[in-house]
Order: structure tokens, then C-alpha cells, then sequence
């Protein structure tokens, strides 16, 4: 069986009604599960940029980025893996202000954590922490197994790829090109 | 008020006319009435072609684009109409066919309030189109038909649905048409890469023994006198699959048969014993591959495909050369070497001949007993000289048609492959003769699939289309018959059908016809059939429980080629 890993899937689409149906349809039809999913516009107006992230092989990934290319309405779709990535999420954390007191001085887990406070009073306190999914999730269980979350929320990943170069404009000039590389047998 | 100005519908045809449709298979419904009342007065430029229910509309559209080359053009209206043709478009969409499918849609104040007639058709429709698009402004129809016909015809073809807002038909704004040639981010044809040219052709040059496959990809491309060209000059022996049927022509020297799950034994078989496969617009599809672990192992493996997404889809390959087939061929062909492999085409004749003796010959000239569904097919081949338009069904009738029907020309096998959609074969008939109103088009169909689109007998009716229609009638299911006697102890769950006075329902349609129940009675029934260019309908009671030999079973491998009784 190949293995299955993290994969993290970036698609520039046009900005037009319906895109994410037809991104999604393609995991729905290969029964892949979307981890996580980060819509926004991108450096070129009118341009939109995804970054999915789901588990799958390394053959599959492949045809489902193919497939996503191939729509008329996605200007470019590739994938990359956690080595060839910078990447991030984002997470908040709404904590009761009084249990938060009750732990004494909070400096040790700010600093552990690299906590940054968004709002506070008598009520609540909102942390936010951003990191990768490891270091969102071990914060949201030490402060699960301790004080307690009301409520907690994580983002999708967003991520930028450690390649030289890599401008949607120069992809584009070089879709032409494109070649498809053997595989071995 | 701007005298210049024209409502969004009359832009509509306005638009389509300048991409050259003369042509449209519709139905009219309340909320594409607008669209439907422009057409009135182009009746000089277009014709529309009533069907008797949308399905037979984007089927019939298929068959006419398929035999003509031509784009396919539906207008149909919302809701049911949409849900309706979703079949016919899945259908184009498997197979690669260019159809542009306008659907009416409610106005865009009343878009998802669940109107009347109101259906999410963008949303219906993505996963099996090309492009589907909702129109909600009159500015913006001649944009998106230019778009469509352009996305639908280019590089790998396909369905593609404009979603007609009834506002955007009514509206109006000012008409001018600039066609279509550039989407960014959408790339037709990729840029040919000569390094993979230089691969292919040194691997093919380097070949003991090479097999080619060919795909409908060689005829969307017009590209058959090239592909003959390349096999002639390196004597390739080649095979077709289900939609490339007829790219060669039947007696061309190099033409090995049909591949796959009922294909020829001999080009399957080979295709395992082969050092070197180039499949050609072809998409290495399950009734062709069978089991993927087995198959082919032993070659090089050479791709041409205009689909980057084909590649190593289903069988990993050595050599992709992406691109056009008319480009690529003759880019290929230049480079090879002459070749003869004469003792390895030689060597297919063990299987033919095989072939031929256990399973072909009764099946074709059976001396007695009753009468089978390729004999029909080999004496209606014969009597129209291979010339005829063949258009098939689904099941037992498209196989039988495919082994036994000969071709002398290209675009002349009209079938559903992909979807395999029984009731395809008589609304893809009609559009087909439509298409090609200078040919003699001959349906096969069975008394199954004939039934789920017998409606369109009104369509041949009215347009007064000479359609010839032989219905192989077992009184069963064949194909799913045929399976439950070979693969689940003859239990036969729901096949047997109670089926109706066939020549007496086309008598109601005022189409003649006949039933024959006795072999003497055959030639004489199929010549009267083809005396002149009237629709006719020719019913064959052939055996109840034939069987379409060879058969590979569904998953096992290519060589793994049963012939029934011996």
C-alpha cells in the first residue's frame, strides 16, 4: 500500500461563483478528506488563492491536482509537501478570566507559548497563537486538561513555498510548457 | 431608448449563428419562452429540431456532432428540463463530445428561493461539464456563448451548460460578437515538446514487436490520414477501442480489431506479448485495460494524449507526448525508421483464426437454429456496402454492432461509451442523420433501450428523418442476462421483458416496418428496409439467450479471453 501524507494543495482561481464547488467535487469524487481549506485574494487582483491541505498518497494527490488544473476557471493548481513549506495556522482560545486567575501568574505559559492577549475582562480572555497545528493543539490541551476552553477555533493552513522562484505570472507564461514526467516503474 | 440595443435572447442566436450553428435540438418550456420566441424569426437560418423530451435533445445533439464534427447546440428550458438532460450531458462529458446546452433559468431575483421550475443548475452540472455558467445579465450573452462554443469545441472537447436567466433573455443591451480564442489559465493544446517526440520515436524505431491503440482522440483531432501515414511507414499493427472505431478503415491492412472486454482476441492478447504500446488519444479505460496489474507489464509504454490529465491516470507510462494527434503523429512518423515487423503482425493470425472458428462464424453465418444478433448486423453492414452511419445502443446490440459492423469511412460508429447509456441509440440517430442527411444511418438497438427513448419515433416522425432502426429483440436484458447466466447461477432477477407490438407502435408514428421471426425472410426484410431514405423500423426476433463472445470478464486480465462453448 503507498503511504499516505500530508499534502498541501494551492489553486489559483479566477474569482467568479462556484469555484469551490468545482475544487471540491474533485476530492468528493476520490473520496479525499479536506484537512483544512483557506480561501483569500491573492497578490494579483482578481485572482483567488486556496490552500488545501488533505491525506492521501502521493499518486493520488497527483491526478486530483491534474484534475483541478484542468478546469477552465483554475488558472494553476500544484501541491507540495511539509519540507518544501513555510506554513501556519492560527488559532483562538476564549478562556473564563477567573480561572485564569485562579493559576497564579500566566507569564510562564505567555512565554511558553508565545501567546498573544486579544481581548480580556471579568468574563473571558482571548488568546491567540499561531504556529503549526502541533503547537496550536498542545496549547489547547494543556489549557483543556487544566483551566478549561470555552471556546476555541483554528484557520486553515496558509503556507508559501520555500522555491526561489515562484510568481503566478511566470506560471502562467510557462503553462504552455507544461510536460509531464514519467514515472518508474 | 437605444434603437441599437437587442434583447439578451436575440443575442443569443444572433451569437450562435456567427459561430456557425445552423442547427439546434430543443424543447421549449416557460422559462426559456423568450429565447424560444427570438428563434421564430430565424427559422431561415436555423434549424430546430423539436425532440420529444430533453434527454433525446443532448443525445441527439451528440450524435450530431459526433457524425458531423460539428458542436452539438440544445436549448431547453429550467428545472425538470436541466435534470432531464443531465444524462445526455454526463454522457458527452465521458465521451469527449463538444455540445453547447442552454438552459432557461428563473429570473435572477428569484434565484434560490425555490421557484417555480427553479433548480441549482451550476451546481447540478459541474461535475460533469466542461464549463457551466449562469447568464443573469443580457451584457453578458454574447461574451459566454463565445466562451462556451470555444471551450466546448477546443483542445479535449466536451459539454458545456449556459444557465439562462429568464431577465437576461428578456433585457436587453447592445450586440456585438467577438469569438472566443484565449481563456487565461485554460490551455487546449499544450506546446508540443520535441524531446518526447525524439523518445517516442526512438523506442518505436528500436521495436521488435510495437502495437498501437487508437482512440476517438485520432478522430476529434481529423487526424486519421495522419495516423496512417505513421503506421504505414514503420508497419504498425494497430487496434481501436469502442470510440475510435472506424478512425481506420475496416479492411486497412494494419487494422488489428477492436480491444477490450468484448473486442477481438487477438489485439488483446498482443497487447500483453507487444515491447512497445502507443495508445493514441485513448484513455487506458477498465473495458479496455481489465485488470491494470497485468496489463501490458511487459512493454514500453508510449502516450499520446491532448489531456494532460490522462497521463498516468490509470497505466503508468514511459513516454507522454502531450499535444494534438495531427501534430504530434506526423512529428513522430518523420522520425521513424522503416520497419517491417511483418513475422509479429503474422503472428495475430493464430488468434483470428481462433476467433473466427469458435465464436465469429456461427455468430455471423449460423446455418441453423435461430437467428443471432450479429448476423443481422453482418448482413445490414453488407447490404449498405460499409457505407452507413452505425449507431448503437447498449448492451449485447452496441457489442455486436461493433464486432460486426465494417467501416469505410471515419465518424461512422455513433455509440455510448463512457456512460454506457441505454435509450442513447435513437435520439444519437436522429442527430446523427440530422448531422449527415447524405449517408444512410442504421440503428442497432435492443428491445430495452429502445423503450427508454421510444418517444423520439414523434421526433423522426415530424422532421421526417429516414432513420433505420433494426431492433434485436430478445424479449431480455441481454447484456445483464448474459452476466446473470456467466456470473451469478442463471438467476434471472428482473430481465425478462413482456414487450409490446413493436411494428405496430412505429405504424402509429407512420413509420413502416416489419418483424421477422425466420432467417429466409432476413435479406428480403433488409433490403426492403434500405429501397429508399424513409424511416423504417426492422424488428429481429433473435435467440433469447444469446451471448457476445469473446468476453473478458469485468477485473480479470486482458489475456484472460473467454470464447464460450468450443
Amino acid at each position: 500500500m503507498e503511504k499516505t501524507k500530508l499534502y498541501t494543495i494551492t489553486v489559483f482561481s479566477e474569482n467568479t461563483v462556484g469555484i469551490l464547488n468545482q475544487i471540491t467535487i474533485i476530492f468528493t469524487r476520490r473520496a479525499v478528506n479536506i484537512e483544512t481549506l483557506s480561501v483569500s485574494p491573492s497578490a494579483i487582483k482578481g485572482i483567488h488563492k486556496f490552500t488545501i491541505t488533505a491525506f492521501t498518497t502521493k499518486s493520488l494527490i497527483e491526478k486530483i491536482v491534474k484534475q483541478i488544473d484542468k478546469r477552465v476557471d483554475i488558472l494553476k493548481s500544484y501541491y507540495n509537501t511539509d519540507e518544501d513549506l513555510i506554513h501556519q495556522e492560527i488559532a483562538l482560545y476564549k478562556i473564563a478570566t477567573e480561572k485564569l486567575m485562579a493559576m497564579g501568574s500566566i507569564e510562564s505559559l505567555i512565554r511558553q507559548y508565545n501567546i498573544k492577549i486579544l481581548d480580556m475582562n471579568e468574563t473571558y480572555v482571548v488568546f491567540l497563537k499561531s504556529g503549526h497545528y502541533a503547537e496550536t493543539q498542545q496549547l489547547f490541551e494543556e489549557l483543556s486538561n487544566t483551566i478549561g476552553v470555552l471556546q476555541f477555533v483554528r484557520s486553515g493552513r496558509i503556507a508559501i513555498t520555500k522555491a526561489k522562484v515562484e510568481r503566478l505570472s511566470d506560471m502562467l507564461d510557462a503553462m504552455r510548457q507544461i510536460d509531464e514526467n514519467p514515472i518508474d516503474k | 431608448m437605444d434603437t441599437k440595443k437587442i434583447s439578451g435572447s436575440q443575442i443569443l442566436i444572433e451569437s450562435m449563428i456567427r459561430e456557425g450553428i445552423d442547427t439546434i435540438f430543443g424543447y421549449p418550456g416557460g422559462a426559456i419562452m423568450p429565447a424560444f420566441d427570438a428563434l421564430f424569426d430565424y427559422r431561415d437560418k436555423i434549424n430546430h429540431v423539436l425532440t420529444r423530451h430533453e434527454q433525446g435533445a443532448t443525445h441527439a445533439a451528440e450524435g450530431y456532432a459526433l457524425v458531423s464534427g460539428k458542436t452539438g447546440v440544445c436549448l431547453i428550458t429550467s428545472g425538470p428540463a436541466a435534470t432531464n438532460a443531465v444524462t445526455g450531458i454526463s454522457n458527452a462529458m465521458l465521451d469527449s463530445t463538444p455540445i453547447v446546452v442552454i438552459t432557461g433559468q428563473v429570473g435572477s431575483s428569484l434565484l434560490g428561493t425555490d421557484a417555480f421550475q427553479e433548480i441549482d443548475v451550476v451546481g447540478i452540472m459541474q461535475p460533469v461539464t466542461k464549463w457551466a455558467y449562469q447568464i443573469r445579465r443580457a451584457e453578458d450573452v454574447a461574451w459566454a456563448v463565445a466562451r462556451a462554443f470555444y471551450i466546448a469545441k477546443t483542445g479535449r472537447p466536451g459539454p458545456v451548460v449556459l444557465d439562462f436567466t429568464k431577465n437576461a433573455q428578456t433585457e436587453k443591451a447592445e450586440f456585438s460578437y467577438k469569438p472566443c480564442t484565449f481563456i487565461r489559465g485554460y490551455i487546449p493544446e499544450p506546446d508540443v515538446k520535441q524531446e518526447r517526440i525524439a523518445e517516442a520515436a526512438k523506442l518505436i524505431n528500436a521495436a521488435k514487436k510495437p502495437l498501437a491503440l487508437v482512440g476517438q482522440g485520432v478522430i476529434l483531432a481529423k487526424a486519421e490520414a495522419e495516423l496512417k501515414m505513421f503506421l504505414e511507414k514503420a508497419n504498425i499493427p494497430a487496434a481501436w477501442t469502442l470510440l475510435g472505431a472506424s478512425a481506420m478503415p475496416s479492411d486497412f491492412k494494419l487494422n488489428m480489431g477492436f480491444l477490450g472486454m468484448h473486442g477481438n482476441m487477438a489485439p488483446n492478447m498482443k497487447t500483453n506479448e507487444c515491447d512497445v504500446l502507443i495508445a493514441i488519444g485513448m484513455r487506458f479505460d477498465d473495458r479496455v485495460t481489465g485488470n491494470l496489474d497485468t496489463y501490458a507489464k511487459q512493454a514500453k509504454i508510449i502516450h499520446l494524449d491532448i489531456d494532460r490529465a490522462e497521463i498516468n491516470k490509470n497505466v503508468q507510462v514511459d513516454v507522454p507526448v502531450l499535444g494534438n494527434a495531427k501534430e504530434t503523429l506526423p512529428l513522430i512518423t518523420k522520425l521513424l525508421s522503416k520497419a517491417n515487423h511483418q513475422e509479429w503482425i503474422d503472428s495475430f493470425k493464430v488468434y483470428d483464426d481462433k476467433e473466427y472458428n469458435t465464436v465469429i462464424k456461427k455468430e455471423i453465418t449460423p446455418e441453423n437454429g435461430e437467428m443471432t444478433m450479429g448476423e443481422v448486423v453482418h448482413k445490414v453492414s453488407e447490404a449498405t456496402n460499409h457505407q452507413a452511419v452505425v449507431v448503437t445502443d447498449v448492451g449485447q446490440n452496441q457489442m455486436m454492432a461493433a464486432r460486426y459492423s465494417k467501416h469505410s469511412q471515419t465518424r461512422s460508429l455513433i455509440t455510448s461509451g463512457g456512460l454506457g447509456t441505454m435509450g442513447f441509440g435513437l435520439p444519437a440517430a436522429v442527430g446523427a442523420k440530422v448531422g449527415a442527411p447524405d449517408r444512410t444511418v442504421c440503428l442497432f438497438c435492443g428491445d430495452g433501450g429502445f423503450q427508454m427513448t421510444i418517444q423520439e419515433l414523434g421526433t423522426i416522425m415530424q422532421e421526417k428523418l429516414g432513420v433505420k432502426i433494426i431492433l434485436l429483440n430478445n424479449d431480455f436484458l441481454g447484456m445483464v442476462r448474459q452476466w446473470q447466466e456467466m456470473f451469478f447461477d442463471e438467476r434471472y432477477s428482473f430481465t425478462e421483458i413482456d414487450n409490446p407490438d413493436f411494428v405496430a407502435i412505429a405504424k402509429a408514428y407512420n413509420i413502416d416496418g416489419t418483424l421477422v421471426t425466420k432467417r429466409k425472410n432476413l435479406d428480403a426484410a433488409i433490403r426492403d428496409m434500405l429501397k429508399d431514405d424513409k424511416p423504417y423500423l426492422l424488428v429481429v426476433n433473435v435467440q433469447k439467450k444469446g451471448m457476445v463472445y469473446p468476453m473478458i470478464p469485468a477485473g480479470a486480465s486482458v489475456t484472460d479471453v473467454l470464447l464460450g462453448n468450443e
